[in-house]
């Protein structure tokens, strides 16, 4: 491979503290300098990327992507193209497939799959209980040896706080978090949105906060209980901030994450039915997407993740009861997140590269999320400047799902580099 | 010309004042052709009308239906049962699948709420909600306001309670609509478990007494209980809840004022309302579903863009202009 030096670009490596103009010199898949004026040695290639921002690539603990057993919705490769796209080298695969990715072969299929793709990396997750039936443990320590980087039976609660707490107890031992989908499923139970004012007017079910907020509140009491990893998928609530913060005061290893829509969306996008805005946990309220803000500025949350969840084109073709929850993300994650906080004044930049990549990493315990030397050469240049407009016809992931279609947003991904190979070229063809 | 209500009638959240004014006087003409030996008026003549009910009813769809053919129109009544719904066709097939009929208008009745505006934003159709979940029921909100003005003179400055299982109903949500666009006020009535939240947000006042609401309201809306909810555990019994919260004669005796009684049906006597009441004085019950054949004849001519100053005239001849 020709070594690569990325010249003349905005260097922001959270994990360092870096933010200056330099040059970054990749050579045999890996980061081998940074710094201004760095010579190119022979034969390499040279991009001139000034006016972008070379970050460390960007790090999504949380996708859905189908595989096996949903691909007419999304493959392993279309997923890692659609993460490559949105600037994304790598991705941690939720394990409710179909059969469910709760032991050592099927998490060594999805490995094989990733390697086969060569785009993002994609790291499976796998599931805490066998089957996600929120009965046995499966075998943590056979799927942690095939690859798995965390448990979840994501996409259900674990309704059983004894399962719960020895999920924790158990993934002790292979240093994994055990990440859990917030929900207690007898208040939740047949909700389709978030409990409050427009639910009422709409006539639909709602789903209060408690219900969250319940089992975030026992998720940290068990992880105090049992000094185990919890990591909380999709906090959507401010009574939720306010658990994680007290729990993180206290010591409780805790980690949590947000998704771009609970940052930037409410309750209101639900209006006329709009089914792309119906999603589990759901769109909330203005106070909790302030509070959710603040606390990921303030670190109480962790991470931002896309809960990516490709559905069949006319899945969300159906009555607001009928449709899925969830909707695609990665092609849109950074530049929601660029542009309502970054340009919209909450985070700084580096703020934003941390929450995406650095800080996503370190919860997971995984490689990337920096530009030291020495580091595999996962980089994304991103393009802060250029304003585009959402079209999922455009999208490489085979869904089309989203609620941001016809948003004019700025910052997108327009190069990234996995293993010092460029997978995803702005502009390229097959790309938008 | 443009439609005065638009092309569809899928709550009355969505109308003005004046468009709920304008169907009440539509309906007045109206209710002159139900009284008369020969119940028909040519206004939608060669039209062609689907009852498209997901959900069974009984009075709904033989009011619109008498509704339709006294107007001239020509039907079919499509149950989800024995029809394709129940072999798994998807609303959006469903809505197709008419259009590609050619049909003139679909009065739609669905479990889930947003289906009526879920079909009208797909076919040219015009589309009627004949209640979606517990969305809107919005000729049943209008046949209520048109029998309190007929039986107070006016809806301005009425004080209206709603009592009974609120959360479920859409009944409730187009009564609370249509009676404030008018200037109403409204109460609701009954346990917290079954008020939604932020209800009051809406602009109501909530009573957690029934003897409360009876002070206050010069109408009750009695809602239905249905009787399922007791299973799902909104409240331990229906004997208590009558005990508690049913609209009896000794209930009303204490206050000194007239109260009418209103009830959507279908009722449950001894459960939500004493049978005293219900055929009381007081009652206006068989007066709404009277009002109901005339209400849905005005949306009807209305949405298929008849002009309301001719509603008289189309009673005599002609159709939509």
């Amino acid at each position: 491979m020709r070594p690569l030096v990325l010249r003349g670009g905005r260097v922001i490596d959270p994990s360092r503290g870096f933010d200056q103009a330099a040059d970054v010199l990749i050579q045999d898949g890996k980061i081998a300098a940074v710094g201004a004026g760095l010579g190119a040695p022979d034969g390499a290639e040279v991009r001139d990327v000034r006016g972008h921002v070379v970050a460390p690539g960007l790090v999504d603990v949380h996708v859905h992507l189908r595989e096996p057993g949903n691909e007419d919705v999304e493959t392993i490769a279309s997923g890692a193209r659609a993460a490559a796209a949105g600037g994304f080298t790598t991705v941690c695969a939720m394990p409710n497939t179909d059969p469910v990715t709760d032991n050592q072969a099927a998490v060594g299929f999805i490995v094989r799959q990733s390697v086969r793709a060569g785009l993002a990396r994609v790291h499976p997750i796998g599931a805490i209980s066998v089957g996600q039936k929120g009965e046995r443990l499966s075998e943590f320590g056979e799927m942690v040896g095939a690859g798995a980087v965390a448990v979840s039976d994501d996409g259900r609660p674990v309704v059983s706080s004894h399962l719960m707490r020895t999920a924790l107890e158990y993934a002790r031992t292979f240093e994994i978090p055990v990440a859990d989908h917030c929900e207690e499923p007898t208040l939740a139970a047949g909700g389709v949105m978030h409990e409050g004012l427009v639910a009422t007017r709409l006539g639909l079910k709602g789903m209060p906060a408690a219900a969250e907020e319940i089992m975030v509140g026992r998720d940290v009491l068990l992880a105090g209980l049992t000094g185990g990893h919890v990591h909380l998928c999709h906090v959507s609530t401010r009574g939720s901030v306010a658990l994680i913060r007290n729990a993180k005061d206290q010591g409780v290893r805790v980690t949590a994450e947000v998704t771009p829509h609970h940052l930037t969306l409410t309750e209101r996008d639900c209006e006329r039915y709009d089914t792309h805005a119906k999603m589990n946990p759901p769109l909330r309220e203005a106070a909790d997407v302030a509070a959710l803000r603040a606390a990921l500025k303030e670190g109480v949350i962790d991470c931002i993740a896309s809960d990516h969840a490709p559905h069949a084109y006319d899945a969300k073709e159906a009555a607001f009861d009928d449709a899925p929850f969830g909707i695609v993300g990665l092609e849109t994650a950074f530049a929601v997140a660029y542009t309502e906080l970054v340009a919209g004044g909450v985070l700084g930049l580096p703020e934003l590269v941390h929450r995406m990549s650095t800080a996503p990493a370190a919860a997971f315990r995984l490689p990337g999320g920096t530009l030291k030397p020495g580091a595999a050469a996962d980089v994304v240049v991103l393009d802060i400047t250029g304003r585009w407009t959402v079209d999922p016809a455009a999208f490489f992931s085979k869904s089309r799902n989203t609620p941001f279609a016809g948003r004019a947003l700025t910052g997108r991904a327009a190069l990234t580099i996995v293993d010092g190979k460029v997978v995803h070229q702005a502009g390229a063809p097959g790309g938008s | 010309m443009t439609a005065p209500l638009g092309k569809d009638l899928v709550g009355l959240e969505d109308l003005s004042a004046d468009q709920i004014r304008l169907i009440l006087d539509t309906a007045e003409p109206f209710k002159e052709v139900s009284e008369r030996p020969i119940k028909k008026v040519p206004a939608l003549r060669g039209k062609t009308i689907v009852n498209l009910f997901f959900e069974a009813s009984t009075r709904t769809r033989i009011s619109f239906e008498f509704a339709e053919k006294r107007l001239s129109a020509d039907t079919v009544n499509v149950a989800a049962s024995g029809s394709s719904v129940q072999k798994g066709e998807t609303l959006v097939d469903t809505a197709r699948n008419l259009e590609a009929m050619r049909i003139d208008m679909v009065v739609i009745r669905h479990p889930s709420s947003g289906a009526a505006e879920f079909l009208g934003n797909r076919i040219r159709s015009n589309v009627i909600n004949a209640g979606d979940g517990k969305h809107e029921h919005p000729t049943q909100g209008l046949l209520d306001l048109l029998t309190i003005r007929d039986k107070l003179g006016k809806i301005d400055g009425i004080k209206v309670c709603l009592v009974g299982d609120v959360l479920h109903s859409r009944v409730a949500r187009s009564n609370i609509w249509g009676l404030l666009k008018l200037g109403a006020e409204v109460g609701v009535c009954g346990p917290d478990t079954l008020l939604p939240r932020g209800i009051e947000e809406l602009g109501v006042c909530r009573f957690r007494r029934i003897e409360e609401a009876i002070e206050w309201a010069d109408v009750l809306n009695v809602l239905r209980l249905q009787l399922e909810r007791m299973e799902m555990g909104f409240i331990p019994s229906v004997r208590e809840y009558y005990r508690v919260f049913g609209v009896t004669a000794e209930r009303l005796e204490k206050t000194m004022r007239p109260i009418t009684i209103m009830h959507p049906g279908p009722m449950n006597r001894g459960v939500e309302i004493d049978s005293r009441v219900a055929d009381g004085p007081h009652s206006v019950i068989l007066d709404q579903v009277t009002n109901g054949v005339a209400v849905r004849m005005a949306v009807l001519y209305l949405l298929a863009g008849g002009r309301p100053e001719l509603a008289d005239a189309a009673k005599r001849s002609g159709g939509p202009e």
